[in-house]
């Protein structure tokens, strides 16, 4: 399996799904070797070998940006450096010449590479082994771009990838669409299997630190409702119309507070934007959190928001649904199409938010209805399954090989 | 001896579906009823055209040929008044096609509550109230006075049927659900527990079922239904009986089951091969209770309606926000009543109708099953939210332009 972060070195929904994913499959019986690109511990993880394909710390990793793909350097892989390990591209020749080696000597029976990151080595590998190889399709560029531009390098690395691919898996009909309609592959190609959220990791004796967000919950005992999102603040995520929403929305009902967990390059344009709008004291920064903090940030909230412009999946709705959040996605978030009880808005769609927002904040009936009808649905999501659909798209890799 | 007969009885009504009235709406614009896009699935314009197209028009000009070509033909309606009103607007040739039919003679109109409401259950004058406009928008309409009654969603209970004794129905008709009638047949006339004059009509669910919901289903083992073998099933129930009591949605007809399953067709061919029996006839209700005395008591201490497999009202106040929903809308109307404010009285009337707590049902989310749920809405609580916006409005009418009622969040 090649990947590019793991927990506890994550900075986002990918390393969450890939642990996830591996364990699931692991206790279903495949023996995973797990290539990532730096080199540091992960305490708790037994069930698979973990490979470092550089000798980089964790944090030196973060800075080349696993999600920012617009930092990437236009050049093609022939052209970077292996040894200069400051550049994306240096780290990405290494990680391919390090999974050269791996396949080799390791002969794997498939190959299952996640995300443009990878995708190069995935190629490379299969050419040298003859192995099939499945890319795993969390996000496109289109996604990270949040428009129609993006970096032409990573949607010519996407379109290759995914061109060489013998399977791929999307992690939503919303992903697959894109993959059909903007790299032009062909729909029996693609396989859609959602993520999923592992209730019982959750379960790990957490409680909820009410001090964690004191005045938050100061507001809460005033009648407030707090809304909040937990997410990177980068155009993707549509956090502008977010805040738009939220000043729109306390023109009718302000009792309002809104939690902006996370950190990215729009923070200051954001803190900004809702000064501008006159709401600066009903907007909270966190700054990049996780562990604890992470968790308090949905606990002390009553309502989550996903906002994204284009979100593939949205695991994080998953989370707020766990810790007993009211959630509200944008029709653009594959995450809906595993998820009934929660509105549903388009994301240029202010008032439509603001509107549900209030709603909800005003109407003890209806938070308690989206809360507890919404557990029942995720409780049936499992990562057992999504284990289950990938063997079996991996049995089907190997009957084609043999025949 | 009476001829054993069909006793047809079609349910017709269109609520006026509450557009997506927002939070920005309320206390600023009134017009929750009036959506200003066309196709967006709650502009009742747009579906009552459409239901006229499909089943209103089609479904009356057989009806009117059924009646012209069979003296024996006969058929009983409920027609709401909220239906009426919508069709006034916007289809009046299909009040024109009722008239007609019913100045046959042997078309009977059903008297319910005006706005289709669960008034019933919350408030007996308010209740009284609808009842009592829909017999007079009926006796306007079409020169009949209305003599038996059905409550809304066929809710029925022993109380209800000494409030229509009382009221001076003779008849009022309920489902005849299995597990209330045990060995008894739905084909029989029955007398309401602890009442004396009034007689119970029961439908005949499995009969009235195959045509309403299971005609045009390919995964039903009987698909395709033809009329003979329909003949056959109604003729071998209601051997040695009285009457089959066949009552459904008249959107049945094009709507629910399209025209091209074959219906329309379908239906006249069986009317023609029951009436070929010279043992066989139709009655309307009223005739059916004047040609048959009860075979004895049915008791329904408990509401029985004609929906889903509970045979009860959860889907219309089963979950919080419905309860929360109902409290909200009755809680006005004293306030509301004392203001003599025409407009605001009739929405409020209007937010009765059933289908709003309706559209707020989740059972089928909570159990997976979100096909089965039917709704201009994209989820129940959107529906709450748009419903709870219009709610506030009213009581800002009320607070502002009456000075009367709380403003209550």
């Amino acid at each position: 399996m090649l990947g590019w972060e793991l927990p506890p070195h994550n900075s986002g929904g990918l390393g969450v799904a890939c642990y996830h994913m591996s364990k699931a499959l692991a206790i279903q019986g495949a023996k995973i070797d797990f290539v990532v690109p730096y080199r540091a511990e992960h305490p708790g993880i037994n069930f698979m070998k973990i490979h470092s394909a550089t000798d980089l710390t964790p944090l030196e990793r973060y800075g080349l940006g696993a999600y920012d793909s617009s930092k990437v350097i236009d050049k093609p892989l022939s052209k970077a450096d292996v040894n200069d390990l400051k550049d994306m591209r240096g780290v990405q020749k290494r990680y391919v010449k390090f999974v050269e080696k791996l396949v080799l000597s390791l002969k794997p029976d498939v190959i299952h590479a996640h995300d443009w990151l990878t995708m190069e080595a995935g190629m490379r590998a299969k050419e040298l082994s003859n192995v099939p190889l499945i890319v795993h399709v969390h996000a496109t560029e289109f996604d990270r771009s949040g428009n129609e531009q993006g970096n032409p390098i990573v949607h010519e690395i996407e379109y290759q990838g995914m061109m060489m691919a013998d399977r791929i898996i999307a992690v939503s009909d919303i992903t697959k669409n894109i993959i059909m309609q903007k790299y032009g592959i062909p729909a029996d190609k693609i396989e859609v299997v959602h993520n999923a959220i592992d209730a019982a990791s959750f379960d790990d004796g957490y409680e909820y630190n009410f001090n964690t967000y004191k005045y938050l919950e100061a507001l809460r005992n005033e009648g407030h409702t707090i809304v909040a999102t937990v997410t990177r603040f980068t155009v993707q995520k549509g956090l502008v119309n977010f805040i738009r929403a939220a000043a729109r929305a306390c023109e009718k009902y302000d009792k309002l507070a809104f939690l902006l967990a996370g950190d990215g390059e729009q923070r200051d344009e954001l803190i900004k934007l809702s000064s501008d709008l006159g709401i600066a004291d009903k907007v909270f920064f966190t700054g990049f959190i996780r562990g604890k903090k992470w968790r308090d940030a949905y606990s002390v909230a009553d309502i989550f928001v996903m906002s994204s412009v284009s979100e593939p999946f949205g695991l994080t709705a998953l989370e707020a649904a766990y810790h007993g959040n009211a959630i509200i996605i944008t029709r653009q978030s594959g995450v809906g199409e595993v998820l009934n009880s929660v509105f549903r808005y388009d994301f240029w769609d202010e008032d439509t938010l603001a509107d549900q927002i209030i709603g909800i904040a005003t109407s003890d009936v209806l938070r308690e209805s989206l809360q507890q009808n919404v557990k029942n649905e995720y409780d049936k999501i499992s990562w057992y399954d999504v284990a289950k659909s990938c063997f079996h798209i991996y049995e089907s890799m190997q009957q084609k090989v043999l025949s | 001896m009476s001829k054993r007969g069909i006793v047809l009885y079609l349910h017709a009504h269109q609520p006026y579906r509450v557009r997506k009235y927002s939070v920005f709406d309320t206390a600023v614009n009134h017009d929750y009823f009036d959506d200003p896009i066309y196709d967006s699935g709650q502009n009742n314009e747009q579906v009552f055209k459409k239901v006229a197209d499909k089943s209103y028009r089609p479904m009356n000009a057989m009806l009117e040929k059924l009646l012209a070509d069979h003296p024996e033909f006969k058929v009983s309606l409920s027609i709401t008044g909220v239906f009426i009103e919508q069709a006034e607007l916007w289809a009046p040739d299909v009040i024109e096609s009722f008239k007609r039919i019913v100045s046959t003679g042997r078309v009977e109109i059903v008297a319910e509550t005006y706005y289709h409401s669960l008034a019933y259950f919350y408030s007996m004058t308010e209740f009284e109230h609808q009842v009592e406009a829909h017999r007079i928008k009926i006796r306007e309409l079409f020169g009949v006075e209305t003599k038996v009654f059905r409550n809304t969603e066929l809710s029925y209970n022993d109380s209800m049927a000494k409030w229509a004794e009382n009221y001076g129905f003779k008849g009022i008709l309920a489902e005849g659900w299995d597990p209330i009638l045990q060995w008894r047949s739905p084909n029989f006339m029955y007398r309401p527990a602890g009442t004396k004059s009034i007689s119970l009509l029961l439908k005949n669910y499995k009969l009235s079922d195959d045509i309403a919901f299971r005609f045009g289903d390919k995964n039903w083992p009987q698909w395709p239904l033809s009329s003979n073998t329909y003949n056959d099933w109604v003729n071998q129930s209601v051997t040695g009986k009285s009457i089959v009591d066949l009552f459904m949605d008249y959107e049945t007809f094009g709507e629910h089951q399209w025209e091209d399953t074959g219906i329309f067709e379908f239906y006249e061919s069986f009317i023609s091969k029951w009436l070929s029996n010279p043992a066989n006839t139709f009655y309307t209700v009223s005739g059916a209770i004047d040609a048959f005395e009860p075979v004895g008591e049915i008791s329904m201490p408990d509401t029985v309606t004609w929906a889903d497999n509970e045979r009860d009202l959860t889907a219309w106040i089963g979950n919080s926000m419905q309860q929360e929903a109902l409290r909200y809308i009755y809680a006005m109307e004293d306030d509301i009543l004392r203001t003599e404010d025409i407009k605001l009285i009739s929405d409020w009337r209007k937010l009765q109708t059933s289908d709003h707590f309706y559209y707020m049902c989740t059972k089928w989310f909570t159990d997976g099953d979100v096909h089965a749920y039917f709704s201009p809405y994209e989820s129940p609580y959107d529906a709450f939210l748009y419903y709870i916006n219009a709610v506030r409005d009213l009581r800002w009418r009320l607070h502002h332009d009456h000075h009367t009622g709380g403003l209550n969040g």
